[in-house]
């Protein structure tokens, strides 16, 4: 009994000491989010070096997604747009020491587009060096996207020492943070470089925590564990609205949710097929109660992606007896139990979807509702996010209700190109032959011009918008709770950077 | 003695094989494209794409036969190669390491709590069966064990991070993050345990040699501890090892919620990201220890009872 309570007793002590070092501010800046530190390597967790500040690419670019000069001081490029030339910032060291040269980026460079990536589908024909503080890239055809391909994360420049063949065995970056340790998956730490080259960061000390579950990273928010909570839930969100505890930031970002449609289904091939289902979908009342904020799509980019945003475009609405009279005109009955028939077959189809994000299954459940009022059963398949590219392959998709960020690289073309090019993509058409969209892509990709580039985005944009080969639904806003100790803290919306290099703690 | 640990490690080095062989026959036979699901699980929901699946199958030689990968796999096992993982390129061994250590560690911790607040309260009940703390334990035990650990832990959060600021609410960088996880798993084992205590306890205090030492004058404190406590202790022990299966699915959960880097959440992760490697190693190490532990609990019994060592 007496070692009972002499454990008993060191439980409290070991309790009593362990808690203020929890609560006091112990000058480093914790950030929770959701994402798992899956390895070392550019091309998983690359992102996430990224947005703490410990690897820096080429090209960076500013919150309306232009491009701004980051280890590249300046760039050139030749009058017929193939080969391009970076010049390096002079000054600019890896945290081992050595120099952010030529040769070292061309390293990295060759490594990450020989790896799954945008850069593998840039039409690159060399990367040379050109002395020791530029870079001459090569491209077989004009691309004026390259700039936005080489400010992804996966393009990031790494010290030579840190690769071993092509595998990353430690991140050796050039950010305004070091990386003191790491514990994939779930944590690590940075301090301040003190020898950084561009402005140097106020904050001294950060942590990175990966939480999988919102509510534990709502709760750390309010509990003050965390400084930087990022990406909350609905319900988290409107609780900590009304608490005095943390700082709430919201932003529109470039990531909509999206019903991609298999054109080659007998059911789905006419477009007054795709529009009647475009009109069934209650988008206000299911962004309200799924979402709880105003994300209701009108068009596919959401006003926060600036240039692709066609204020103009007539907006996609609600209307169900418009969509019943149109899937009438296509031939369609009620049966017996209510679901449309045509030459004895039913308008039923499989819609596959993934619960990495939360809101997607349920937002699928109110799709299914609103979709049996015009007639057309939805059964409903939420699974492992790889079967919407899986079956895009096999042809097996009927509908796939996904949530697609269009600015993995800072300019949406990147994921234009992939999602709606010729054969379509995993991601975005399915069986979708416009050779027209074709041809304003491709010269999207050539235009110098500025006038002239907003005028083949608008002409993109109404095709889809008329074609429908996906039917925009929703658009997201990012939240992130933040320390009312912190200043200067904001949310990024291409999802780059948790912006340590510009907070400093409250006096 | 010797004769029971030999059957202890036959019976390990079978839980091996079967663990090995089960793991290996259920992740061919899960649904969905394999070289689609790693890529999933390497690059998130985002980056997943035909091209990137493509690569993987490249890389991994995912088409090769079964049996011809189950033979690499039981090859590798017997020369202690567990492999490297689908998804983060580490070696197994190194992962499931670091893991296992964060996973015992919260186990231990649980045990140890749990022992603190079971067993004494089923005692103090036992002696008084039928009282108000007999009847108050029931009701609370009950409702503990009924509600899901999910629910307990953001209950705890809720209760010793956000109302007194005594703990921090997740995360692993120091002791006091180990408190609220070991705590909710506890709870859980307590509940069982004090019922278990309580039932010991009563009849013990039921027989005729405890009634003996009472009448020949023994205070409370005294017949129990030289008449009670060494039999009440044997029930409660073997008990334990049937809780270790709970304590297995309980740091499943409890991991996840409170961001704890153990071998549960890792094994599960390792399942939707179809880590075969992984997935096997995680199998393997959960299946070894659940036979370590309890030829522990039946070596405890042996010490704590002389019936056993009699038979």
């Amino acid at each position: 009994m007496i070692r009972t309570r002499s454990i008993l007793a060191a439980l409290a002590v070991a309790t009593c000491l362990a808690s203020p070092a929890f609560s006091a501010n112990d000058g480093v800046v914790d950030i929770v989010a959701p994402f798992e530190i899956k390895g070392l390597d550019p091309s998983t967790s690359g992102d996430i070096f990224l947005r703490m500040g410990i690897v820096e690419t080429l090209v960076e670019a500013d919150a309306e997604g232009r491009p701004m000069p980051a280890l590249a001081r300046s760039w050139t490029v030749s009058d017929d747009g193939k080969v391009w030339s970076f010049t390096l910032q002079p000054g600019a060291k890896f945290h081992d020491g050595s120099p952010v040269d030529a040769k070292a980026v061309i390293n990295a460079l060759e490594i990450a587009r020989h790896k799954p990536g945008l850069l593998a589908k840039t039409p690159i024909q060399s990367i040379e060096a050109d002395g020791n503080d530029r870079v001459r890239i090569t491209l077989t055809s004009s691309f004026v996207p390259l700039l936005a391909f080489l400010a992804e994360s996966r393009a990031q420049i790494l010290a030579l020492a840190a690769y071993s063949g092509s595998d990353v065995n430690t991140i050796i970056g050039s950010g305004p943070f070091k990386l003191t340790n790491i514990a994939p998956p779930q944590s690590l730490a940075v301090e301040r470089n003190v020898d950084y080259w561009g402005q140097k960061p106020q904050i001294e000390k950060a942590s990175y925590l990966s939480v999988s579950r919102a509510e534990t990273r709502a709760l750390m928010a309010e509990s003050g564990d965390a400084d930087y909570v990022f990406n909350l839930d609905p319900a988290s969100r409107t609780r900590l609205a009304k608490s005095n505890k943390v700082n709430l930031l919201s932003v529109s970002i470039p990531r909509s949710v999206l019903l991609k449609v298999n054109m080659g289904r007998d059911a789905l091939k006419e477009p007054k097929a795709r529009e009647a289902l475009s009109l069934a979908i209650d988008r206000e009342g299911l962004a309200v109660a799924i979402l709880r904020y105003p994300a209701a799509a009108t068009q596919l980019f959401p006003p926060s992606l600036g240039i692709w945003h066609d204020k103009d475009l007539a907006p996609l609405v609600y209307d169900p007896e418009k969509a019943k009279l149109l899937l009438a005109q296509l031939g369609w009955t009620p049966g017996a139990d209510g679901i449309l028939q045509k030459d004895g077959k039913p308008f039923a189809l499989t819609l596959t979807t993934y619960p990495d994000r939360p809101e997607l299954p349920l937002i699928a459940a109110v799709l299914q509702d609103q979709m049996a009022e015009i007639g057309v059963s939805l059964t409903i398949n939420s699974t492992n996010s790889s079967e919407i590219p899986a079956k895009h392959q096999d042809g097996s998709l009927d509908l796939g209700l996904m949530a697609r960020n269009f600015a993995l690289v800072p300019d949406p073309i990147g994921t234009m190109l992939t999602d709606y090019g010729p054969q379509g993509g995993d991601w975005g058409a399915m069986n979708w032959k416009n050779t027209s969209f074709d041809a304003v892509l491709t010269k999207l990709t050539q235009t110098v011009d500025a006038g002239e580039a907003e005028q083949l985005r608008r002409e993109a944009v109404t095709t889809i918008q008329n074609d429908l080969p996906v039917i925009p639904i929703a658009w997201y806003q990012q939240t992130v709770a933040v320390s009312l100790k912190l200043e200067g803290a904001g949310v990024d919306p291409y999802e780059r950077s948790f912006g340590l290099d510009k907070m400093r703690w409250a006096q | 003695m010797t004769r029971v640990i030999l059957g202890r490690l036959v019976q390990a080095s079978l839980v091996a094989l079967m663990v090995g062989l089960l793991t290996f026959v259920m992740t061919r036979s899960l649904p969905g494209d394999m070289a689609y699901r790693i890529a999933a699980g390497r690059y998130g929901y985002d980056i997943v794409d035909s091209a990137a699946a493509a690569k993987v199958a490249a890389e991994l030689n995912i088409d090769q036969p079964a049996l011809v990968a189950l033979g690499h796999w039981m090859f590798d096992l017997v020369r202690f190669d567990f492999g490297t993982s689908l998804i983060s390129g580490l070696p197994v061994i190194e992962e499931i390491a670091s893991q296992l250590g964060h996973t015992l560690k919260l186990a231990f911790a649980a045990i140890v709590l749990s022992l603190l607040i079971g067993p004494p309260l089923g005692i103090l009940a036992g002696l008084r069966p039928g009282g108000v703390l007999d009847r108050g334990l029931v009701v609370l035990s009950t409702s503990v064990r009924a509600l899901p650990q999910f629910v307990v832990g953001l209950g705890l959060i809720i209760i010793f991070s956000l109302t007194f600021k005594l703990v921090p609410a997740a995360g692993h960088d120091h002791g006091a993050h180990l408190f609220l996880p070991a705590l909710t798993l506890a709870l859980g084992l307590a509940a069982v345990s004090n019922r278990v205590a309580r039932d010991a306890m009563r009849s013990v205090s039921e027989t005729s040699f405890y009634a003996f030492g009472r009448t020949k004058g023994l205070g409370e404190w005294q017949v129990f501890r030289r008449h009670g406590l060494r039999n009440v202790a044997v029930p409660i022990i073997t008990y334990l090892g049937v809780q270790f299966v709970y304590l297995i699915e309980g740091v499943v959960v409890v991991e996840t919620l409170f961001a704890w880097p153990g071998i549960g959440h890792a094994l599960v992760h390792a399942i939707f990201g179809r880590d075969v490697p992984m997935i096997q190693g995680a199998a393997l190490i959960m299946g070894l220890m659940f036979v370590a532990l309890n030829a522990l609990v039946d070596a405890l019994s042996h010490v704590i009872d002389p019936r056993e060592r009699r038979s």
